[in-house]
């Protein structure tokens, strides 16, 4: 929990991958400052390519939105609304201007039903030990459907890829770091321990938690962002939240596309069928 | 452009008209209109695909129902007009996997796709898909050929005629899913352009496949009543479908099928292969009705992609979908 210092157990070495323990990020935008050491650390640990050096305009974030190339997002969300007991505004005047300003950091969620390793026709997104989903770069062959395939628009393919890195890429959950029992680079070099690292069901304590102690202190928006009632079934980095997920470029009732398949394949089952029977009847009666 | 300079001409255009219409500071209070979403950032991504994809649901799904055509022609005794459908089938089954490849991110590992087999992933199946309709429609073809011109005869010809049905058969019961199964590849994704119309698209991209076909062989002589009748059915069911599509409209989550280029690529390809095209063949016009349904056919593909990636761009697309 928040104060936990030399107690908090986000940093500490881990034997997860060979005990097969479920694991999870929880990202609370309530303590983070907006740094980007998460990005920053990402992209050195995993030598991802830049992202383009665009001005965005939109406050502080440049970086736009999760990608091949980015695999950590800090949003910076600016809402006229109060943060919790916070007075902002001129107060010489004597009237308040609310206003808020949130950062989060985005990432894959890592989703307990994942529509992008049901859709990968190669096999080469799977599940790990410790229940994230990664994919294998050397088996990927870049058909991009996996792209289209995820309800929250993470996992993408390059635009102008290096030589031989047409793949589809998104956070690997740092599973190189994590076989070696290292907690993910993000987590690690968070300053307030605004991404969590731990086991999936602390986390869901811990979070759980936190909502209430935040609603104590006057955060009467503060939930927790975590699609468990959707075909999605629970995401496996889940986010505390204020206010509304549209607001963070969160889908609010994110489904994973199997659940259209039947609904699809009938239809093309029948038209298949149909032609069939339409030209025999087509020969049959006009010949 | 330099960022200072941006800066100075935002606040100018600030000054000036009250209101930012670019991207710009979105402060709250600013001067610059809400965006839905994140900065109307994108929720899900667009597709990454290029123009070969559109172009081999249409190929796939002309060599496909050709194969279809081929099959019940041969069993009824039309054996030119067999042996012209399997040779198209036979070519859609060469360029068809040219296409998918070319348009991976990394070509030289395209047998990757057969790797695995798996039910729940329309890719997947569908590499299955074409895999045996590419083995059954290239040699049938040529089966086919060497059976109707006697190459070896004697008893060679019953041999030849037997792998011929079984290949022939075999094209079509593969073609006649190659040409539906685009419907559900692009149908069970999380673009709502897509997924709120996956009932539509399979019929949609088997009937395209099926009159299109139909108007390639007629293209190319074969001018008999049955495929005009096929032509007939196909521009109907494609008319009924144009109707369909403008009548189900879903709002905000599916606009990209109805507004703008997108919306228009979709519309246009749909009369020219539904209403103009059965219209040009009542008026006994059937070359022209054939050019007509074909382009129809080729367009409404590409307007279909276009709108996905329109669609995938849109932030309240997504959030309309989901409320």
């Amino acid at each position: 929990m928040i104060g936990e210092g030399i107690q908090s157990t986000n940093q500490r070495k881990h034997s997860y991958v060979q005990e097969n323990v479920e694991v999870g990020f929880f990202t609370d935008p309530t303590v983070c400052i907006g740094c980007k050491a998460c990005e920053v650390a990402c992209k050195e640990w995993n030598e991802v390519p830049d992202d383009g050096f665009n001005w965005s305009g939109n406050s502080y974030d440049n970086t736009g939105h999760l990608g091949a190339s980015t695999w950590r997002h800090v949003l910076f969300l600016e809402q006229d609304r109060p943060k919790g007991n916070q007075i902002a505004g001129t107060m010489s005047l004597g009237e308040e201007d609310p206003f808020r300003w949130i950062f989060l950091s985005d990432v894959c969620k890592h989703c307990e039903e994942a529509g992008c390793l049901e859709a990968c026709p190669t096999g080469s997104i799977v599940r790990t030990e410790v229940g994230s989903v990664l994919v294998q770069n050397d088996v990927c062959n870049g058909c991009g459907y996996c792209v289209v395939s995820c309800p929250f628009g993470v996992i993408d393919r390059r635009p102008k890829p290096l030589p031989n890195h047409g793949g589809a890429f998104k956070c690997t959950f740092c599973y190189d770091r994590q076989k070696s029992g290292l907690v993910p680079a993000c987590a690690k070099v968070c300053p307030t321990e605004s991404i969590v690292f731990g086991r999936l069901d602390d986390l869901r304590a811990r979070g759980a938690e936190r909502v209430q102690q935040l609603k104590q202190s006057g955060y009467d928006d503060a939930q927790l962002y975590d699609p468990t009632e959707t075909s999605v079934r629970g995401i496996h980095a889940f986010f505390l939240i204020l206010g509304e997920p549209e607001a963070y470029g969160l889908p609010p009732k994110p489904q994973v596309p199997t659940i259209y398949l039947k609904s699809a394949w009938t239809s093309a089952i029948l038209t298949a069928i149909g032609a069939l029977i339409a030209v025999f009847a087509a020969f049959f009666f006009y010949a | 452009m330099p960022d200072e300079k941006r800066l100075e001409r935002l606040r100018e255009e600030a000054w000036e008209k009250g209101v930012v219409a670019g991207r710009g500071v979105d402060v709250a209070g600013g001067p610059i209109p809400r965006k839905p979403g994140y900065y109307g950032e994108a929720v899900v991504r667009p597709p990454v695909w290029t123009w070969e994809i559109p172009f081999y649901f249409f190929v796939g799904g002309l060599s496909g129902m050709a194969a279809a055509i081929a099959l019940v022609a041969a069993l009824l005794h039309h054996a030119d007009l067999a042996r012209s459908a399997m040779c198209l089938a036979a070519i859609g089954a060469i360029v068809s996997p040219i296409l998918l490849v070319m348009d991976l991110g990394r070509p030289r590992l395209f047998l990757n796709m057969l790797r695995v087999f798996k039910y729940q992933s329309p890719m997947s199946v569908g590499a299955w898909i074409l895999f045996v309709f590419g083995s059954c429609a290239v040699p049938g073809s040529i089966v086919l050929e060497l059976y109707a011109r006697h190459a070896f005869g004697g008893g060679f010809d019953q041999v030849f005629k037997l792998g011929a049905g079984l290949l022939v058969a075999g094209s079509a019961f593969s073609g006649i899913f190659l040409a539906t199964y685009t419907g559900v590849l692009i149908g069970a994704t999380a673009i709502p352009a897509w997924f709120l119309h996956r009932r539509l698209l399979p019929i949609h991209f088997g009937t395209a496949g099926l009159g299109s076909a139909a108007a390639l062989l007629e293209l190319l002589g074969h001018r008999i009543a049955p495929i005009n009748a096929l032509g007939f059915l196909a521009a109907a069911i494609e008319s009924a479908l144009w109707l369909w599509l403008e009548i189900d409209r879903h709002g905000a989550a599916d606009r990209a099928l109805h507004e703008a280029r997108s919306g228009w690529l979709i519309r246009g390809g749909e009369i020219l292969s539904g209403p103009l095209a059965l219209l040009l063949r009542g008026c006994a016009l059937v070359p022209l009705a054939a050019i007509s349904f074909l382009l129809g056919a080729l367009i409404s593909r590409f307007g279909w992609i276009e709108a996905g990636r329109v669609s995938g761009n849109d932030p309240e697309a997504v959030f309309a979908s989901q409320r």
